[in-house]
């Protein structure tokens, strides 16, 4: 049979073109590696994109005091210690060199009376310690990263998604994928690949998140092998859009609670001084998604079943200059003027703590040569990521990932592509096409939001989690009976029939691993578990696949060294 | 519930016609709310490109009645009801499918512009003053709807080439790439692409004209062009 495919061949190949996954690209081409990045949209446009409050860096240049060890222990304080400590470490460590190189490459953020960066405060940071351009850094940091790995010469395959992942007697080989244009096949040889495809946040009907974010690179590695970690641990963010219902769960960024905003309920009460008066509005996102989930659920919420947020006091002018896109956003599509009155906001799916467990040092998942970071690797944040931590966590792991990658493929030689894979990525690429029946790929998408919406939410229980397994049991069978129509030529139909696997996939590992970890910790609630229980800090779930099932199994949590448990000591 | 019309294009580069969907409309929705429900119900293959769904990637233009929009930000309760709204693919591209084009030109006109490159030696303190003057262009969400089928690179490249002239660090001029390769004097400043940007730069008038006057001043000033004829060089 000839084959009906291009292929392409690189020593490193990056599947997604978001921060961590240009990051990761800049340092493999540095290092000479050949350098391919897929993504699913077009270049730029990835989901960093709408990041906006700041990237956080312990560089001191508003509050003195601040260093590496603080911002480590906000961090593991933040993510109920269940964090990887090393990486936890690393990351406060190197965020601040990471932050100043992607200056040295352009990116300009709004500056102190002296001339550097200006920092500002965000929830669970003792310091002011976001580096930011208004409410768009996001943006200024892809841009950047985007010109820089243009120019040096990466290779970028846009609107392409991978569909699995190749193996050559058990060792990685390369990619399969598919242009999203033309429906044709493209098959990727590479010596090392690096994960860096974001969350998983389309699983949820109320979500801050956009199309791309399926949990592809997560089901990609667990097909190949490769350990899930931390699954149960969904990040709801605190203040989406509430209304009106079109624009429901889009970000309100936690800069407008920076920058002294304040909550209330329908009474005006401040409800936060219940909840957490020493921190209040900037305490962590598990705790404010959680107090208004409570105020609306007691029936104080808003009109729209929300809270107010309110910037109001300060000077329009301010809040124009430093939170613009929010004014816009709520202007243009709420009728909303922030300058004037208070915004309603809701909890919203935001960001995936868990993911593809990796070594600290190298980003390298269980699978040799298969690579993690950013969002799609588990660790860092571990039961809670604070605001910020996100940016920094793409510079400083995708940086490592990128430089261990290259150095893997400098070791090892081109494997060969084994056909009979490829056949059957094919055919069950293209068996929408040939399936019978009406089942819409839309609809199960529709039902699994909200199994994933009701059941596996903010606050869960036992019954709940059974009950979502045993929906996304009958939703997968539903998904491999999906007919699309139309042709191969630009077909979001067919398209979703794949992403609706990894979805599948991905949710159902998060649902395993919330229903076993019988305790409340961070962004996990447990209704029938409502405390914390010191025996699950010292452990992870692992999800893994066996035998073509998943299975799940807990793995201790590594011990950590006597200078930095001093670290976490001190106040 | 109240209902619209949507005329949407669908077709390919070679052939293709207007279909009429009916939608329900919910408070605030917008048109790419729409696009997603006739995606969702009644065409599974319409092909459309979005992303953040809030203004912020600049993926979902399309010519919404005859006007380049964001589809994300287009309101319907802002549009005539009482008439079908169309929405037909960016006219600037060529098509690919419904209202997906080929943007890759995009990509590669991009591609000739040197990125910022510091000064030797240079201090790292900037000041806020210049950082907002050149913080305008790199809000570019690179939506294209400013583009026009010209002969020249675009509003979209002018913007960026600007933020890298005016970046207070920045040791390269780009003054003879504006004039030779991207055509900067091919534009006739009908303000036509500040009048289309949702992200409200001024690109008229704070990166064209003053790249134009650059390039004045760099190859047409008659006391530079004497001085060089002068030295020779």
């Amino acid at each position: 049979m000839t084959a009906n495919y291009e292929t392409r061949e690189h020593d490193v190949l990056i599947i997604g073109a978001g921060g961590a996954g240009l990051r990761a690209a800049i340092e493999a081409l540095a290092q000479g590696a050949s350098v391919g990045v897929v993504c699913k949209s077009l270049l730029g446009k990835a989901h960093t994109v709408m990041a906006e409050g700041g990237i956080a860096a312990a560089m001191a240049n508003v509050d003195a005091a601040d260093s590496w060890k603080t911002h480590f222990r906000d961090t593991m304080r933040g993510g109920k210690f269940l964090n990887n400590w090393r990486m936890a470490q690393l990351h406060a460590q190197e965020s601040p060199e990471r932050v100043r190189e992607l200056e040295q490459w352009g990116a300009l953020f709004d500056r102190t009376e002296s001339g550097d960066i200006l920092q500002r405060a965000f929830g669970g940071h003792t310091f002011k310690r976001l580096c930011h351009v208004g409410d768009r850094t996001g943006l200024e940091m892809i841009r950047t990263l985007q010109d820089r790995g243009v120019q040096q010469g990466i290779d970028v395959y846009m609107e392409c998604t991978v569909t699995r992942l190749l193996t050559d007697s058990g060792r990685l080989a390369g990619a399969f994928a598919y242009w999203r244009e033309n429906g044709r096949f493209i098959v990727f040889k590479a010596k090392s690949i690096v994960i860096a495809t974001g969350g998983i946040g389309k699983a949820w009907r109320v979500t801050s998140n956009s199309w791309e974010y399926t949990g592809d690179g997560m089901a990609l590695a667990y097909e190949a092998g490769a350990e899930l970690m931390d699954m149960e641990f969904v990040q709801f963010h605190p203040t989406g859009m509430v209304w009106p219902p079109g624009v429901q769960g889009i970000l309100v960024t936690e800069a407008v609670r920076g920058e002294g905003g304040i909550l209330r309920n329908k009474a005006g009460e401040r409800f936060m001084e219940k909840y957490d008066p020493k921190r209040m509005e900037l305490s962590t996102r598990d705790v404010v998604a959680r107090s208004i989930y409570t105020e609306v659920k007691d029936g104080r919420g808003t009109e729209h079943g929300g809270a107010y947020l309110d910037i109001s006091h300060k000077p329009a002018e301010y809040v124009k200059k430093k939170l613009p896109s929010m004014y816009h956003q709520f202007k243009e599509l709420a009728d909303v003027d922030i300058t004037k009155g208070p915004m309603e906001v809701g909890p919203t799916c935001h960001y995936m703590m868990g993911g593809i467990r990796v070594d600290a040092e190298t980003a390298e998942s269980t699978v040799p040569g298969l690579f993690a970071a950013g969002e799609a690797a588990a660790g860092l944040h571990g039961a809670n990521r604070l605001g910020g931590n996100s940016l920094s966590d793409l510079l400083v792991f995708g940086r490592r990932a990128g430089l261990a990658a290259a150095a893997h493929a400098k070791r090892s030689s081109t494997l060969s592509i084994d056909s009979a894979q490829i056949d059957q990525a094919e055919r069950e690429l293209l068996a929408p096409f040939s399936n019978s029946g009406t089942e819409s790929p839309y609809a199960v998408h529709r039902d699994l939001q909200e199994v994933m919406q009701n059941l596996v939410g903010i606050f869960r229980t036992d019954e709940d989690l059974r009950k979502a397994l045993a929906e996304l049991a009958k939703l997968k069978t539903r998904a491999a009976k999906v007919s699309v129509e139309g042709s191969r030529l630009f077909n979001p139909g067919w398209h979703l029939s794949y992403d609706l696997k990894a979805m599948l996939i991905v949710s159902e590992a998060v649902a395993h691993s919330a229903l076993a970890r019988t305790e409340s910790r961070g962004a996990h609630s447990r209704i029938d578990y409502p405390s914390l229980d010191p025996v699950w800090e010292k452990k992870n779930n692992i999800i893994i696949c066996e035998g073509g099932q998943m299975k799940r199994r807990e793995s201790p949590t590594a011990e950590m060294p006597a200078d930095l448990k001093e670290i976490l000591a001190q106040d | 519930m109240a209902e619209a019309t949507l005329r949407v294009f669908r077709g390919d580069s070679n052939s293709g016609q207007t279909v009429d969907y009916r939608v329900p409309v919910a408070p605030g929705m917008v048109v790419l709310d729409a696009l997603h429900y006739i995606q969702g119900h009644l065409a599974p293959d319409l092909a459309v490109r979005w992303n953040c769904k809030a203004g912020k990637c600049g993926s979902c233009s399309a010519e919404v009645n005859g006007r380049p929009r964001l589809t994300c930000k287009t309101r319907i309760d802002d549009l005539p009801q009482d008439q079908p709204i169309t929405v037909l693919p960016m006219k600037s591209f060529p098509r690919i499918k419904d209202l997906v084009t080929d943007v890759s030109w995009n990509y590669r006109v991009n591609r000739k512009i040197p990125p910022f490159e510091p000064r030797k030696g240079v201090e790292w303190k900037i000041s806020q003053l210049d950082v907002d003057r050149v913080q305008e262009f790199r809000k570019c969400i690179e939506c294209f709807l400013c583009h026009k089928k010209e002969q020249f690179a675009g509003p979209r490249f002018f913007v960026r080439v600007a933020g890298l002239e005016m970046h207070p660090l920045d040791g390269l001029n780009r003054a003879e790439l504006l004039k030779d390769q991207l055509g900067l004097g091919y534009c006739n400043v009908t303000k036509c692409c500040t009048e289309v940007c949702p992200e409200e730069i001024r690109i008229t008038d704070n990166a064209i004209i003053p790249l134009k006057e650059r390039v004045v001043d760099e190859f047409y000033d008659p006391l530079t062009m004497l001085f060089r004829k002068i030295r020779g060089s």
